[in-house]
């Protein structure tokens, strides 16, 4: 009898695979926006995944940073660009076909890395439950160096930004 | 239908980040191209998290969420580039952009 966290393992994961597929190739429209909705929808899907693996804060920061401040950005630049051209130009065959033999070649890794592997030994016991509080313990104690040098990147991250979108000076 | 286990996350991982090699090697659009180089950094913490959650550990989810800032400035600054070479070029599209091809 499967329970409900497993039934919703299945949708979600289902439903992950399928937008991203949506997004990646989507058989009826070519438009970035159409992408860019799927993308969103991938994201959601794969928050819920992190609330079944009771990473409660990674899902809530999920949603909030990429399904809300990057996808805006993107969607931003989309319609910043004039994408009306995109939507003519024909797929490349050559490339279709060079890009999905790379894809065969890693997807025939990966599972023969899975197959081969031997099961985790279940690691019984107390899971790491509502894991804010033991995580921001451990990101201001043990990662508190990579935490400020994280910092320092999005400073330089928003300069690079400004400096690239600024029109040139005489 | 049996209780997902480390090898279900990671299958599902593994998909989607074929769908994401998938996309940045076919597509031709700089901004799809883009949106599956994030779908690949999803599956990456989507498999981190699980190992996170099997080992009962919290590394990997920290590990995440560096992963999730260090891909928010790097699609800003990427996207400021795509913006800038449509500035100059009037283009936003792969084959146009082949001034290095050999």
């Amino acid at each position: 009898m499967p329970t409900l966290p497993d039934l919703l393992f299945y949708a979600l994961a289902g439903f992950t695979l399928l937008f991203g597929f949506l997004c990646v190739a989507n058989p009826f429209s070519r438009n970035p926006v159409t992408s860019a909705m799927f993308l969103v929808l991938t994201i959601i899907s794969m928050a819920g995944l992190f609330v079944l693996l009771q990473a409660f804060f990674l899902a809530a920061v999920q949603v909030l940073v990429y399904a809300g401040a990057v996808m805006v950005l993107f969607l931003f630049v989309i319609m910043l660009l004039d994408i009306k051209e995109e939507e003519r130009r024909r797929l490349n065959k050559a490339a279709l076909g060079i890009g999905g033999v790379a894809v065969l070649a890693i997807a025939g890794l990966l599972v023969r890395a899975l197959v081969q592997a031997t099961p985790l030994a279940s690691a019984a016991g107390q899971r790491a439950e509502g894991s804010t509080k033991p995580l921001g313990r451990l990101l201001f104690t043990e990662y508190l160096l990579p935490f400020e040098i994280l910092s320092v990147l999005l400073l330089v991250a928003m300069v690079g930004v400004i400096l690239l979108s600024k029109k040139e000076m005489k | 239908m049996i209780t997902p286990t480390l090898q279900h996350y990671l299958v599902v991982s593994g998909l989607l980040f074929c769908l994401g090699l998938l996309g940045v090697l076919a597509r031709r659009n700089l901004l799809v191209v883009y949106m599956s180089l994030e779908l690949m950094l999803n599956a990456a913490n989507l498999a981190l998290v699980a190992f996170s959650h099997f080992n009962n550990q919290l590394n990997g989810q920290v590990m995440v969420f560096f992963i999730i800032t260090v891909a928010a400035a790097e699609v800003a600054v990427g996207l400021a580039l795509i913006v800038a070479i449509y500035r100059k070029r009037q283009t936003a599209h792969v084959e146009d952009l082949s001034s290095l091809k050999f």
